[in-house]
Protein backbone atom coordinates (compact mmCIF):
# COMPACT_ATOMS: atom_id res chain seq x y z
CA UNK A 1 0.00 0.00 0.00
CA UNK A 2 1.27 3.59 -0.87
CA UNK A 3 2.04 6.39 1.49
CA UNK A 4 -0.97 8.51 2.67
CA UNK A 5 -0.52 12.27 1.38
CA UNK A 6 -2.58 13.05 3.73
CA UNK A 7 -3.51 11.46 7.11
CA UNK A 8 -6.93 13.17 8.58
CA UNK A 9 -7.14 12.52 12.61
CA UNK A 10 -10.58 13.08 14.46
CA UNK A 11 -11.68 16.15 11.99
CA UNK A 12 -14.56 17.52 13.18
CA UNK A 13 -16.48 20.93 12.49
CA UNK A 14 -19.47 22.28 14.42
CA UNK A 15 -21.57 24.86 13.87
CA UNK A 16 -23.67 25.45 16.98
CA UNK A 17 -25.56 22.32 17.14
CA UNK A 18 -24.60 20.67 14.25
CA UNK A 19 -21.32 18.67 13.52
CA UNK A 20 -21.09 19.01 10.22
CA UNK A 21 -18.03 17.11 9.84
CA UNK A 22 -17.86 14.49 13.15
CA UNK A 23 -15.02 13.00 14.23
CA UNK A 24 -13.22 12.08 10.30
CA UNK A 25 -10.35 10.33 10.14
CA UNK A 26 -8.72 9.26 7.02
CA UNK A 27 -5.46 8.26 5.23
CA UNK A 28 -5.82 9.36 1.74
CA UNK A 29 -2.94 7.70 -0.37
CA UNK A 30 -4.80 7.28 -4.21
CA UNK A 31 -3.65 9.61 -6.59
CA UNK A 32 -7.07 10.29 -7.61
CA UNK A 33 -10.01 10.12 -4.44
CA UNK A 34 -13.32 10.87 -5.17
CA UNK A 35 -16.15 11.80 -2.18
CA UNK A 36 -19.67 10.89 -2.51
CA UNK A 37 -22.53 10.67 -0.33
CA UNK A 38 -25.78 12.34 0.05
CA UNK A 39 -26.78 16.14 -0.41
CA UNK A 40 -26.33 17.21 3.05
CA UNK A 41 -23.29 15.00 3.63
CA UNK A 42 -20.62 17.20 4.31
CA UNK A 43 -18.80 16.73 0.99
CA UNK A 44 -17.96 20.28 0.02
CA UNK A 45 -16.99 21.26 3.79
CA UNK A 46 -14.71 18.34 3.85
CA UNK A 47 -13.02 19.80 1.10
CA UNK A 48 -12.88 23.39 2.01
CA UNK A 49 -11.64 22.22 5.99
CA UNK A 50 -8.65 19.99 3.65
CA UNK A 51 -8.03 23.20 1.35
CA UNK A 52 -7.74 25.46 4.46
CA UNK A 53 -10.44 27.79 3.72
CA UNK A 54 -12.24 26.64 6.69
CA UNK A 55 -11.14 25.82 10.46
CA UNK A 56 -11.82 22.54 12.04
CA UNK A 57 -13.06 22.64 15.67
CA UNK A 58 -11.30 19.78 16.65
CA UNK A 59 -8.55 17.04 14.83
CA UNK A 60 -5.93 17.48 12.80
CA UNK A 61 -4.89 17.26 9.23
CA UNK A 62 -1.11 15.29 8.83
CA UNK A 63 0.41 16.54 5.83
CA UNK A 64 3.90 14.16 5.41
CA UNK A 65 4.92 16.51 2.82
CA UNK A 66 3.38 20.60 2.24
CA UNK A 67 1.62 20.16 -1.39
CA UNK A 68 1.13 22.74 -3.11
CA UNK A 69 -3.39 23.47 -3.81
CA UNK A 70 -5.43 24.49 -6.02
CA UNK A 71 -9.18 24.59 -6.20
CA UNK A 72 -12.21 24.41 -8.56
CA UNK A 73 -15.58 25.39 -7.28
CA UNK A 74 -19.07 24.20 -8.44
CA UNK A 75 -19.63 27.61 -9.47
CA UNK A 76 -16.82 29.51 -11.40
CA UNK A 77 -15.80 33.16 -9.95
CA UNK A 78 -14.63 34.98 -12.85
CA UNK A 79 -12.88 38.81 -12.11
CA UNK A 80 -14.49 41.44 -14.25
CA UNK A 81 -11.29 41.45 -17.14
CA UNK A 82 -10.92 39.09 -19.79
CA UNK A 83 -10.09 35.34 -19.65
CA UNK A 84 -6.18 35.81 -19.88
CA UNK A 85 -6.07 38.19 -16.48
CA UNK A 86 -8.20 35.98 -14.88
CA UNK A 87 -5.61 33.04 -15.42
CA UNK A 88 -2.77 35.50 -14.58
CA UNK A 89 -4.11 36.62 -11.42
CA UNK A 90 -3.58 33.34 -10.13
CA UNK A 91 0.00 33.73 -11.20
CA UNK A 92 0.70 37.42 -10.23
CA UNK A 93 -0.13 36.33 -6.33
CA UNK A 94 2.44 33.87 -6.39
CA UNK A 95 4.92 36.26 -7.38
CA UNK A 96 5.99 35.42 -10.92
CA UNK A 97 7.24 37.98 -13.41
CA UNK A 98 4.72 39.67 -15.99
CA UNK A 99 5.87 38.32 -19.04
CA UNK A 100 6.26 34.85 -17.75
CA UNK A 101 2.83 35.23 -15.88
CA UNK A 102 1.27 35.57 -19.86
CA UNK A 103 3.31 32.96 -21.46
CA UNK A 104 2.03 30.16 -18.48
CA UNK A 105 -1.58 31.78 -18.63
CA UNK A 106 -1.34 31.64 -22.33
CA UNK A 107 -0.63 27.99 -22.40
CA UNK A 108 -2.66 26.90 -19.69
CA UNK A 109 -5.80 28.50 -21.41
CA UNK A 110 -4.27 26.83 -25.00
CA UNK A 111 -4.60 23.05 -22.66
CA UNK A 112 -8.11 23.38 -21.79
CA UNK A 113 -9.00 24.07 -25.58
CA UNK A 114 -9.56 28.33 -24.98
CA UNK A 115 -6.58 30.10 -26.14
CA UNK A 116 -8.98 31.74 -29.22
CA UNK A 117 -11.13 33.42 -26.32
CA UNK A 118 -8.36 34.78 -24.24
CA UNK A 119 -9.45 38.46 -24.95
CA UNK A 120 -12.69 38.01 -24.01
CA UNK A 121 -14.49 39.24 -21.01
CA UNK A 122 -14.52 36.51 -18.78
CA UNK A 123 -18.15 36.93 -17.00
CA UNK A 124 -19.47 37.25 -20.65
CA UNK A 125 -18.13 33.61 -21.62
CA UNK A 126 -20.65 30.52 -20.71
CA UNK A 127 -20.93 28.59 -17.96
CA UNK A 128 -18.96 26.08 -19.13
CA UNK A 129 -15.97 27.88 -20.92
CA UNK A 130 -16.01 29.73 -17.40
CA UNK A 131 -15.10 26.25 -15.69
CA UNK A 132 -12.49 25.34 -18.37
CA UNK A 133 -11.09 29.38 -17.40
CA UNK A 134 -11.22 28.19 -13.54
CA UNK A 135 -9.85 24.95 -14.42
CA UNK A 136 -6.94 26.93 -16.49
CA UNK A 137 -6.74 28.77 -13.52
CA UNK A 138 -5.81 26.68 -11.69
CA UNK A 139 -3.62 24.33 -13.38
CA UNK A 140 -1.57 26.88 -14.23
CA UNK A 141 -0.71 26.82 -10.71
CA UNK A 142 0.59 23.70 -11.31
CA UNK A 143 -0.89 22.23 -7.94
CA UNK A 144 0.41 19.17 -6.61
CA UNK A 145 -3.27 19.10 -5.16
CA UNK A 146 -6.21 19.85 -7.09
CA UNK A 147 -9.50 19.98 -5.14
CA UNK A 148 -12.48 20.29 -7.17
CA UNK A 149 -16.24 20.65 -5.47
CA UNK A 150 -19.01 19.03 -8.02
CA UNK A 151 -17.33 21.06 -10.67
CA UNK A 152 -19.80 19.63 -13.52
CA UNK A 153 -22.83 19.99 -11.34
CA UNK A 154 -24.27 22.84 -13.16
CA UNK A 155 -23.41 22.51 -16.50
CA UNK A 156 -24.49 20.93 -19.41
CA UNK A 157 -23.48 17.38 -20.86
CA UNK A 158 -21.31 18.21 -23.64
CA UNK A 159 -19.69 21.19 -21.56
CA UNK A 160 -19.55 18.29 -18.42
CA UNK A 161 -17.63 16.11 -20.78
CA UNK A 162 -15.04 18.73 -21.80
CA UNK A 163 -14.36 19.77 -18.11
CA UNK A 164 -13.80 15.60 -17.17
CA UNK A 165 -11.36 15.71 -20.45
CA UNK A 166 -9.62 18.34 -19.08
CA UNK A 167 -9.38 17.23 -14.63
CA UNK A 168 -8.11 13.85 -16.52
CA UNK A 169 -5.16 15.60 -18.45
CA UNK A 170 -4.77 17.52 -15.11
CA UNK A 171 -4.51 14.46 -13.66
CA UNK A 172 -1.97 12.61 -16.21
CA UNK A 173 -0.23 15.21 -15.78
CA UNK A 174 0.78 14.34 -11.93
CA UNK A 175 -1.87 16.32 -9.95
CA UNK A 176 -3.41 14.72 -6.98
CA UNK A 177 -6.89 14.77 -7.41
CA UNK A 178 -9.57 14.91 -4.84
CA UNK A 179 -12.82 15.75 -6.21
CA UNK A 180 -16.80 15.38 -5.33
CA UNK A 181 -19.58 14.78 -8.17
CA UNK A 182 -22.81 13.91 -8.12
CA UNK A 183 -22.55 11.51 -11.59
CA UNK A 184 -21.35 8.54 -10.80
CA UNK A 185 -20.65 7.46 -14.33
CA UNK A 186 -17.93 10.54 -13.66
CA UNK A 187 -17.04 9.12 -10.39
CA UNK A 188 -16.42 5.53 -12.02
CA UNK A 189 -14.25 7.21 -14.33
CA UNK A 190 -11.96 9.42 -12.23
CA UNK A 191 -11.27 7.86 -9.00
CA UNK A 192 -9.04 5.16 -8.04
CA UNK A 193 -10.54 5.17 -4.80
CA UNK A 194 -14.39 6.24 -3.38
CA UNK A 195 -14.57 7.73 0.34
CA UNK A 196 -18.14 7.56 0.92
CA UNK A 197 -19.57 9.95 3.76
CA UNK A 198 -22.82 10.50 5.23
CA UNK A 199 -23.90 12.83 8.25
CA UNK A 200 -20.39 14.34 8.54
CA UNK A 201 -18.71 10.79 9.43
CA UNK A 202 -16.98 8.29 7.09
CA UNK A 203 -18.88 5.33 5.76
CA UNK A 204 -16.24 3.61 3.55
CA UNK A 205 -13.09 4.33 2.19
CA UNK A 206 -12.90 1.92 -0.97
CA UNK A 207 -11.03 1.34 -4.26
CA UNK A 208 -13.31 2.41 -7.06
CA UNK A 209 -14.23 -1.04 -8.68
CA UNK A 210 -15.11 -2.92 -5.42
CA UNK A 211 -17.12 0.44 -4.60
CA UNK A 212 -19.65 0.28 -7.75
CA UNK A 213 -20.14 -3.64 -7.27
CA UNK A 214 -19.69 -5.03 -3.68
CA UNK A 215 -20.08 -1.65 -1.85
CA UNK A 216 -19.27 -2.34 2.10
CA UNK A 217 -21.80 -1.01 3.66
CA UNK A 218 -25.63 -0.91 3.39
CA UNK A 219 -25.84 2.77 3.43
CA UNK A 220 -23.24 2.76 -0.06
CA UNK A 221 -25.76 0.42 -1.32
CA UNK A 222 -28.71 2.17 -0.82
CA UNK A 223 -27.54 5.28 -2.38
CA UNK A 224 -25.96 3.69 -5.50
CA UNK A 225 -29.53 2.61 -6.64
CA UNK A 226 -31.24 5.82 -5.61
CA UNK A 227 -28.83 7.46 -7.67
CA UNK A 228 -28.11 5.01 -10.45
CA UNK A 229 -30.63 5.94 -13.47
CA UNK B 1 -48.93 85.82 -12.46
CA UNK B 2 -47.49 88.22 -14.65
CA UNK B 3 -44.26 88.41 -12.03
CA UNK B 4 -42.88 84.63 -12.31
CA UNK B 5 -42.98 84.73 -15.87
CA UNK B 6 -40.65 87.65 -16.05
CA UNK B 7 -38.44 85.89 -13.47
CA UNK B 8 -38.40 82.80 -15.57
CA UNK B 9 -37.42 84.86 -18.56
CA UNK B 10 -35.05 86.55 -17.31
CA UNK B 11 -32.98 83.80 -15.77
CA UNK B 12 -33.46 82.05 -18.91
CA UNK B 13 -31.57 84.81 -20.57
CA UNK B 14 -29.19 84.46 -17.99
CA UNK B 15 -28.47 80.64 -18.74
CA UNK B 16 -29.07 81.24 -22.41
CA UNK B 17 -26.75 84.03 -22.69
CA UNK B 18 -23.79 82.60 -20.39
CA UNK B 19 -23.49 85.65 -18.37
CA UNK B 20 -19.97 85.94 -17.31
CA UNK B 21 -20.77 86.00 -13.39
CA UNK B 22 -23.09 83.12 -13.53
CA UNK B 23 -20.48 81.33 -15.67
CA UNK B 24 -18.07 81.65 -12.67
CA UNK B 25 -20.21 80.63 -10.03
CA UNK B 26 -21.43 77.47 -11.89
CA UNK B 27 -17.48 76.61 -12.38
CA UNK B 28 -16.14 77.12 -9.03
CA UNK B 29 -19.08 75.28 -8.11
CA UNK B 30 -17.52 72.33 -9.89
CA UNK B 31 -14.11 72.59 -9.30
CA UNK B 32 -14.64 72.94 -5.10
CA UNK B 33 -17.23 69.72 -5.55
CA UNK B 34 -15.58 67.54 -8.22
CA UNK B 35 -11.76 68.18 -5.97
CA UNK B 36 -13.68 67.38 -2.72
CA UNK B 37 -15.34 64.27 -4.22
CA UNK B 38 -11.91 63.42 -5.73
CA UNK B 39 -10.08 63.73 -2.36
CA UNK B 40 -13.16 61.30 -0.62
CA UNK B 41 -12.95 58.71 -2.94
CA UNK B 42 -9.21 58.35 -2.84
CA UNK B 43 -9.43 58.34 1.01
CA UNK B 44 -12.72 57.06 2.21
CA UNK B 45 -13.02 53.72 -0.93
CA UNK B 46 -10.00 52.40 0.44
CA UNK B 47 -11.39 52.60 3.88
CA UNK B 48 -14.57 51.01 2.75
CA UNK B 49 -12.95 48.27 1.26
CA UNK B 50 -10.90 47.23 4.43
CA UNK B 51 -14.19 47.88 6.50
CA UNK B 52 -15.52 45.01 3.90
CA UNK B 53 -12.96 42.46 3.72
CA UNK B 54 -10.33 43.40 7.07
CA UNK B 55 -10.54 41.84 10.43
CA UNK B 56 -9.36 43.65 13.08
CA UNK B 57 -10.75 45.24 16.75
CA UNK B 58 -13.04 48.06 16.24
CA UNK B 59 -14.58 47.02 12.70
CA UNK B 60 -17.89 46.88 13.63
CA UNK B 61 -17.78 49.95 15.59
CA UNK B 62 -15.82 51.73 12.28
CA UNK B 63 -18.74 50.25 10.13
CA UNK B 64 -21.20 51.82 12.67
CA UNK B 65 -19.55 54.94 13.28
CA UNK B 66 -19.12 55.52 9.14
CA UNK B 67 -22.82 54.74 8.55
CA UNK B 68 -23.56 57.32 10.97
CA UNK B 69 -21.57 60.29 9.66
CA UNK B 70 -23.15 59.96 6.55
CA UNK B 71 -26.07 61.90 7.99
CA UNK B 72 -23.43 64.54 9.44
CA UNK B 73 -25.44 67.86 9.56
CA UNK B 74 -23.12 70.24 6.69
CA UNK B 75 -23.23 72.88 9.24
CA UNK B 76 -21.78 71.00 12.03
CA UNK B 77 -18.95 70.46 9.59
CA UNK B 78 -18.61 74.01 8.35
CA UNK B 79 -18.50 75.26 12.33
CA UNK B 80 -15.84 72.31 13.06
CA UNK B 81 -13.47 73.01 9.78
CA UNK B 82 -14.35 77.04 10.81
CA UNK B 83 -12.14 76.20 14.36
CA UNK B 84 -9.69 74.12 12.72
CA UNK B 85 -8.64 76.78 10.08
CA UNK B 86 -9.96 79.82 11.71
CA UNK B 87 -6.67 82.33 12.73
CA UNK B 88 -6.76 80.74 16.77
CA UNK B 89 -6.96 76.97 15.22
CA UNK B 90 -4.47 74.29 15.16
CA UNK B 91 -4.70 75.04 10.85
CA UNK B 92 -4.63 78.38 11.51
CA UNK B 93 -1.22 79.56 10.46
CA UNK B 94 -2.11 78.55 6.54
CA UNK B 95 -4.72 80.97 6.14
CA UNK B 96 -6.98 78.83 4.34
CA UNK B 97 -10.20 80.42 5.44
CA UNK B 98 -12.31 81.68 3.33
CA UNK B 99 -10.85 80.15 0.24
CA UNK B 100 -12.11 77.58 -1.96
CA UNK B 101 -9.09 75.73 -0.27
CA UNK B 102 -11.82 75.59 2.77
CA UNK B 103 -14.78 74.63 1.00
CA UNK B 104 -12.83 71.82 -0.79
CA UNK B 105 -11.67 70.68 2.91
CA UNK B 106 -15.03 70.88 4.47
CA UNK B 107 -16.88 69.18 1.63
CA UNK B 108 -14.20 66.14 1.65
CA UNK B 109 -14.99 65.79 5.54
CA UNK B 110 -18.74 65.90 4.66
CA UNK B 111 -18.36 63.58 1.25
CA UNK B 112 -15.93 61.13 3.05
CA UNK B 113 -17.81 58.79 5.13
CA UNK B 114 -20.96 58.68 2.50
CA UNK B 115 -18.32 57.17 -0.08
CA UNK B 116 -16.57 54.79 2.43
CA UNK B 117 -20.19 53.49 3.52
CA UNK B 118 -21.31 52.90 0.14
CA UNK B 119 -18.22 51.32 -0.73
CA UNK B 120 -18.04 48.63 2.10
CA UNK B 121 -21.72 47.81 0.98
CA UNK B 122 -20.48 47.29 -2.90
CA UNK B 123 -17.39 45.45 -1.75
CA UNK B 124 -19.22 43.41 1.05
CA UNK B 125 -21.24 42.09 -1.56
CA UNK B 126 -18.24 41.30 -3.79
CA UNK B 127 -16.98 39.82 -1.13
CA UNK B 128 -19.20 37.25 -0.35
CA UNK B 129 -19.24 35.99 -3.75
CA UNK B 130 -15.15 35.73 -4.37
CA UNK B 131 -14.27 35.25 -0.67
CA UNK B 132 -13.26 31.63 -1.06
CA UNK B 133 -11.85 32.01 -4.52
CA UNK B 134 -9.57 34.78 -3.61
CA UNK B 135 -8.64 32.96 -0.59
CA UNK B 136 -7.94 29.94 -2.55
CA UNK B 137 -5.66 31.60 -4.96
CA UNK B 138 -3.71 32.98 -2.24
CA UNK B 139 -4.88 37.18 -1.80
CA UNK B 140 -4.47 38.24 1.44
CA UNK B 141 -6.83 40.27 2.86
CA UNK B 142 -5.62 43.71 1.62
CA UNK B 143 -5.02 42.28 -1.80
CA UNK B 144 -8.46 41.28 -1.70
CA UNK B 145 -9.86 45.07 -0.82
CA UNK B 146 -7.41 45.96 -3.98
CA UNK B 147 -8.49 43.41 -6.03
CA UNK B 148 -12.31 43.72 -5.09
CA UNK B 149 -12.11 47.72 -5.55
CA UNK B 150 -10.83 47.39 -8.93
CA UNK B 151 -13.21 44.37 -9.74
CA UNK B 152 -16.16 46.70 -8.88
CA UNK B 153 -14.87 50.10 -10.41
CA UNK B 154 -18.43 50.29 -12.31
CA UNK B 155 -20.47 49.86 -9.07
CA UNK B 156 -18.13 51.65 -6.74
CA UNK B 157 -19.13 55.10 -9.73
CA UNK B 158 -22.07 55.43 -8.30
CA UNK B 159 -20.65 55.76 -4.64
CA UNK B 160 -19.04 58.31 -6.04
CA UNK B 161 -21.39 59.89 -7.25
CA UNK B 162 -23.67 59.56 -4.29
CA UNK B 163 -20.80 61.65 -2.72
CA UNK B 164 -20.77 64.44 -5.37
CA UNK B 165 -24.08 64.62 -5.28
CA UNK B 166 -24.31 65.63 -1.68
CA UNK B 167 -21.13 68.05 -2.04
CA UNK B 168 -22.66 69.90 -4.89
CA UNK B 169 -26.32 70.44 -3.51
CA UNK B 170 -25.28 71.45 0.14
CA UNK B 171 -25.08 74.97 1.21
CA UNK B 172 -24.20 74.91 4.88
CA UNK B 173 -20.39 74.08 5.30
CA UNK B 174 -19.01 76.11 2.20
CA UNK B 175 -21.22 79.01 3.23
CA UNK B 176 -19.37 78.90 7.08
CA UNK B 177 -16.05 78.31 6.19
CA UNK B 178 -16.05 79.89 2.19
CA UNK B 179 -17.90 83.02 3.40
CA UNK B 180 -19.92 83.65 0.17
CA UNK B 181 -17.44 86.45 -0.75
CA UNK B 182 -18.68 87.44 -4.57
CA UNK B 183 -16.26 86.52 -7.15
CA UNK B 184 -13.91 84.22 -4.38
CA UNK B 185 -15.99 81.84 -2.90
CA UNK B 186 -19.93 82.33 -4.11
CA UNK B 187 -20.96 79.06 -5.51
CA UNK B 188 -24.55 77.84 -6.71
CA UNK B 189 -25.86 76.82 -3.70
CA UNK B 190 -24.72 79.69 -1.51
CA UNK B 191 -25.55 82.34 -3.93
CA UNK B 192 -28.79 80.83 -4.43
CA UNK B 193 -29.60 81.02 -0.75
CA UNK B 194 -28.18 85.08 -0.57
CA UNK B 195 -29.84 86.01 -3.93
CA UNK B 196 -32.84 84.60 -2.17
CA UNK B 197 -33.44 86.32 0.80
CA UNK B 198 -32.21 89.61 -1.55
CA UNK B 199 -35.01 89.30 -3.54
CA UNK B 200 -33.09 88.57 -6.42
CA UNK B 201 -35.06 85.68 -8.05
CA UNK B 202 -33.71 85.01 -11.38
CA UNK B 203 -30.07 84.27 -10.76
CA UNK B 204 -31.26 82.19 -8.09
CA UNK B 205 -33.43 80.26 -10.59
CA UNK B 206 -30.78 80.26 -13.57
CA UNK B 207 -28.42 78.70 -10.96
CA UNK B 208 -30.93 76.22 -9.56
CA UNK B 209 -31.63 75.53 -13.26
CA UNK B 210 -28.41 74.98 -13.78
CA UNK B 211 -27.58 73.19 -10.41
CA UNK B 212 -31.06 70.37 -11.38
CA UNK B 213 -28.89 69.61 -14.91
CA UNK B 214 -26.13 68.90 -13.88
CA UNK B 215 -26.99 66.43 -11.13
CA UNK B 216 -29.33 65.13 -13.97
CA UNK B 217 -26.87 65.02 -16.22
CA UNK B 218 -24.20 62.96 -14.11
CA UNK B 219 -26.71 60.72 -12.93
CA UNK B 220 -27.23 59.73 -17.00
CA UNK B 221 -23.90 59.87 -17.86
CA UNK B 222 -22.94 57.29 -14.66
CA UNK B 223 -26.04 55.07 -15.50
CA UNK B 224 -24.92 55.09 -19.00
CA UNK B 225 -21.23 53.87 -17.93
CA UNK B 226 -22.81 51.63 -15.77
CA UNK B 227 -25.21 50.02 -18.78
CA UNK B 228 -22.16 50.18 -21.21
CA UNK B 229 -19.56 48.14 -18.59
CA UNK B 230 -22.25 45.62 -17.68
CA UNK B 231 -22.75 44.73 -21.16
CA UNK B 232 -19.49 44.63 -22.06
CA UNK B 233 -17.57 42.70 -18.70
CA UNK B 234 -20.80 41.08 -17.21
Amino acid sequence: MRAAWLTIEGLGLTEGNTRIIDDVSLPLAAQHTVVLGPNGAGKSTLLRLIHGLLHPTSGSLGWPQPLSQAMVFQRPIMLRTTALANVMYGLKLRGCAATECEMRARQALARVGLEALATRPARLLSGGEQQRVALARAWALEPELLILDEPTASLDPASSREVERIIKDIAAAGARILMTTHNLGQARRIADEIVFIDRGRIVEQTPVGQFFTQPQTDAAQRFLQEESP
Amino acid sequence: MPELNETLATAWQLVAGADARLADIVLLSLRVSLTATLIACVVGMPIGALLAVGRFPGRRPLIVLFNGLMGLPPVVVGLLVYLLLSRAGPLGQFGLLFTPAAMVIAQAVLVTPIVAALTRQVIADEWTEYREQLRSLGASRTRAAATLLWDGRFSLSTSALAGFGRAIAEVGAVMIVGGNIDGVTRVMTTTIALETSKGDLPLALALGFILITVVLVINAVAYAVRGWAERHWG
